[in-house]
C-alpha cells in the first residue's frame, strides 16, 4: 500500500494565486464539470438537439402551410428566428433542474464547505448551460439549412445575431438559476420551468405572427422578450419579418429591445440568483 | 501550536422558525482530539457540524476552528476543515476520479497536485478499480468512502464526520471504522456525530451527548458507560424454580451482586466481559436442576443511556405523558429542519 498522507501534508498550492485567478480557475472546474456529464451521456442534450429539430420539422411541414406571412415570404425562413429563441429559452428549465438536483444532493454543501469563491458555482453553471445553447443554435441552424433557410444578409449581421441571440440566452439561465434557489425539487423545477416556458415561447412570434392574435393578446406578445429576439434575428439574417410592420417599440427596434431585455433579466435575476444562493447559506 | 482548541463552541444557538435546535452549545475539542457527539435524531448534530463548517450561521454564541471564528473567518475556517456529511455528497455522472481531482482543484489545489492526491486516496480507499466508473454505479458503501476520501483531499486539520456509517452494512461500517482509526492516529482532529453508543466508544476519546441543543453530559466512553451501568444478564426463573439454588449458581459465575426478585423469579447480576458466559451461566444452572424459561443479556442502549442521562426517552414515539412531551415534539422537528 503507496504510504498516502492523509493529513498534515504539505498545505495547499505554494503560490499564492490572488482572488480573481481563482474564481476564474473555480468558474472553469465547475463549468467543466457540468459538461462532462454531456460528454457521458449525450442523451441530456435532447432538449437543445432532438426537441428542436422535431418543432422545425413539425412547424416547416405540419403547420407551416397554414400559417399566411402578411408581407409574404417563406414560411421557413421565417421560421429560424422563432426556433432560436425557443431553442435558447428551453434551457433554462435544465440550469434551475441542475441547480436544485446539486443542492439536494449535498454537493452544493460541499463545494461551501471549501475555499471555492462564492460566486464560482451558479457562473460556473450558467456558462455550462451557454455551452449548450451554443450547440443548440448550431443544430437549430444547420436544420434551417436542410429546410431551406439562408443568411442573406452580411457576415457581421450574421454574427450580431448569433450574438445577440446568445447574450439573451445566457441572460435568460439566470432566470433559470433563480428558480433553481427557490424551489425544492428538481420535479418542481422541470415543472415550474416548463409551464413559464411554454405561455413564453408561444404568446411570441416565434412561430405565428402576432398579427393574426386577438387585438387584447398582441400587445403582449409583442412585448414578449422572445418576439424581439426572433425578429431582430429574422431582419439581422434578412429572413422575413411581418413584426417589421407592427407598430409597437420593441418590434421597430428589436435589436435595442433584446439589449435591454438582456440587461434587465441580467439585472434583476442574476444579483437574486446570487441573494438567493447566500441566503441559502445562511440558513 | 496546541494551545488552541481545534474546535471550541461557546453558547452556540440556531432555531429555524420556533424550533431551537441548537440552545447553548458548548464544545472543546483539543488538536489531535476525537470528539464523538452522541445523540437521537434531532438533538442538534447536524446543526453543529453545519456550523462549524461554515454552512449555517448561528444566531448567537462563538464558534471557532483553529482559532478562527466561524462566521468573520469563514474562509480561513474553509482552508483548514474536511466535511463528510450524511449523504455523500458527490456528482454522480463523474467517475470517482474525477469527483476527487474536482473537488481537490476547488479546495485549492493545483491541477497536478488535485491528479496525484486523488490517485492516492483512491488507492488508500481501495477504489482504484472503480476510480474510472461514475459514481453513480458505486455501492453505499464506495460511495461513502469516496466521500471521505473526497473530504480529505486538501489536507484537513480538522474533519467533520456527520453520521459516517448510517446506513451501512456491517462489513462496510467496519471498514469505515478502521479508515476513521487510522486518520485519528495520524493526528487529524476528528469530530464524528452518531446515533450509536458503541460507535462513539469504539472511535471517540472523548464524548458529549446532546440532547436538544445543548450538551447534557460529557467525558470519556468509560466514564460514560459508568454513569449509564454496565451490561447486565438475565435469568428468568420457569414456575416452582428454587431462587436461591438460582442466585448461588449466578453468584458463582459473575462478578459483581446478584439481585433476585421473588416475585417475578427473576435474577440479574452484572455481566462479566468473558466469553461464553451465557452458555456457562445456563450450563451451571441446568447442572443444579434449576429450571430456567429465559435467559437474556442487558446491554445500555442509546435509548438506555439516554433515559440515564437525561431523564426522558431519546426518541419521541407515541409521547408518554409528563412535561417532555411538548419539548421532544420540538426536537424531533428541530432534527428535520437541520
Amino acid at each position: 500500500m503507496t504510504a498516502a498522507t492523509i493529513s498534515h501534508a504539505p498545505r495547499r498550492s505554494a503560490s499564492r494565486r490572488g482572488n480573481l485567478r481563482w474564481l476564474i480557475s473555480d468558474v472553469a472546474v465547475l463549468a467543466k464539470r457540468s459538461l462532462a456529464r454531456i460528454a457521458r451521456e449525450p442523451e441530456t442534450l435532447m432538449d437543445v438537439t432532438i426537441q428542436p429539430i422535431l418543432f422545425v420539422l413539425l412547424f416547416a411541414f405540419v403547420f407551416g402551410g397554414a400559417i399566411p406571412l402578411p408581407g409574404g415570404g417563406s414560411y421557413h425562413e421565417y421560421l429560424i428566428g422563432g426556433m432560436l429563441a425557443m431553442g435558447l429559452a428551453a434551457t433554462a428549465p435544465g440550469t434551475a433542474v441542475a441547480l436544485v438536483t446539486d443542492m439536494s444532493s449535498g454537493l452544493i454543501d460541499r463545494f461551501r464547505s471549501l475555499p471555492t469563491s462564492r460566486s464560482a458555482v451558479l457562473a460556473g453553471r450558467t456558462i455550462a448551460d451557454l455551452v449548450t445553447q451554443v450547440i443548440g443554435t448550431v443544430v437549430v441552424a444547420g436544420v434551417g439549412l436542410a429546410i431551406g433557410w439562408r443568411i442573406h444578409s452580411s457576415v457581421a449581421d450574421a454574427a450580431a445575431a448569433f450574438g445577440l441571440a446568445l447574450l439573451f440566452g445566457y441572460a435568460f439561465t439566470w432566470l433559470g438559476a433563480c428558480l433553481g434557489m427557490m424551489l425544492r425539487s428538481p420535479e418542481a423545477a422541470q415543472q415550474m420551468g416548463f409551464v413559464l416556458f411554454l405561455p413564453l415561447t408561444f404568446v411570441s412570434n416565434a412561430f405565428v405572427p402576432t398579427q393574426g392574435m386577438p387585438g387584447w393578446l398582441q400587445p403582449i406578445a409583442e412585448w414578449n422578450p422572445m418576439s424581439a429576439l426572433a425578429a431582430a434575428a429574422r431582419s439581422l439574417f434578412g429572413n422575413p419579418n411581418p413584426a417589421a410592420s407592427v407598430q409597437a417599440w420593441p418590434m421597430q427596434h428589436p435589436e435595442l429591445a433584446v439589449l435591454g431585455w438582456s440587461a434587465v433579466l441580467l439585472a434583476v435575476f442574476a444579483p437574486l440568483a446570487v441573494h438567493l444562493y447566500r441566503r441559502k447559506a445562511a440558513g | 501550536m496546541g494551545e488552541i482548541p481545534a474546535i471550541e463552541t461557546e453558547r452556540v444557538t440556531k432555531s429555524f422558525g420556533s424550533t431551537h435546535a441548537l440552545s447553548g452549545l458548548n464544545l472543546t475539542v483539543p488538536q489531535g482530539g476525537i470528539l464523538g457527539l452522541l445523540g437521537p435524531n434531532g438533538a442538534g448534530k447536524t446543526t453543529a457540524v453545519r456550523v462549524l463548517t461554515t454552512l449555517l450561521r448561528p444566531d448567537a454564541g462563538q464558534a471557532r476552528v483553529l482559532g478562527f471564528d466561524v462566521v468573520r473567518q469563514a474562509a480561513e475556517v474553509r482552508h483548514y476543515i474536511g466535511l463528510t456529511g450524511q449523504y455523500a455528497a458527490l456528482d454522480d455522472y463523474l467517475t470517482g476520479r474525477a469527483n476527487l481531482v474536482m473537488i481537490g482543484q476547488l479546495g485549492r489545489l493545483g491541477r497536478s497536485q488535485a491528479r496525484r492526491r486523488a490517485c492516492d486516496l483512491l488507492e488508500r480507499f481501495d477504489l482504484t478499480q472503480a476510480a474510472g466508473r461514475a459514481v453513480k454505479t458505486y455501492s453505499g458503501g464506495m460511495r461513502r468512502r469516496l466521500d471521505l476520501a473526497a473530504s480529505l483531499i486538501g489536507h484537513p486539520e480538522v474533519l467533520f464526520l456527520d453520521e459516517p456509517t448510517t446506513g451501512l452494512d456491517p462489513n462496510s461500517r467496519a471498514v469505515m471504522w478502521e479508515i476513521i482509526r487510522e486518520l485519528a492516529a495520524e493526528g487529524t482532529t476528528l469530530l464524528l456525530t452518531t446515533q450509536y453508543l458503541e460507535e462513539a466508544d469504539q472511535l471517540a476519546s472523548q464524548v458529549a451527548v446532546i440532547d436538544a441543543g445543548r450538551v447534557v453530559a460529557e467525558g470519556t466512553p468509560d466514564q460514560l458507560k459508568g454513569k449509564v451501568g454496565e451490561d447486565r444478564i438475565a435469568v428468568q426463573l420457569a414456575p416452582g424454580s428454587d431462587l436461591a439454588a438460582a442466585v448461588a449458581v449466578v453468584q458463582a459465575q459473575t462478578t459483581g451482586p446478584v439481585d433476585a426478585d421473588p416475585a417475578q423469579l427473576l435474577v440479574t447480576a452484572p455481566m462479566p466481559a468473558r466469553d461464553g458466559i451465557t452458555t456457562d451461566v445456563v450450563r451451571a444452572l441446568d447442572a443444579a436442576g434449576v429450571r430456567v424459561s429465559d435467559v437474556t443479556l442487558r446491554r445500555p442502549s442509546l435509548d438506555d443511556a439516554f433515559m440515564m442521562l437525561t431523564g426522558h426517552r431519546a426518541a419521541p414515539e407515541p409521547a408518554p405523558a409528563g412535561g417532555d412531551a411538548g419539548r421532544e415534539a420540538a426536537t424531533e422537528q428541530g432534527g428535520a429542519a437541520a
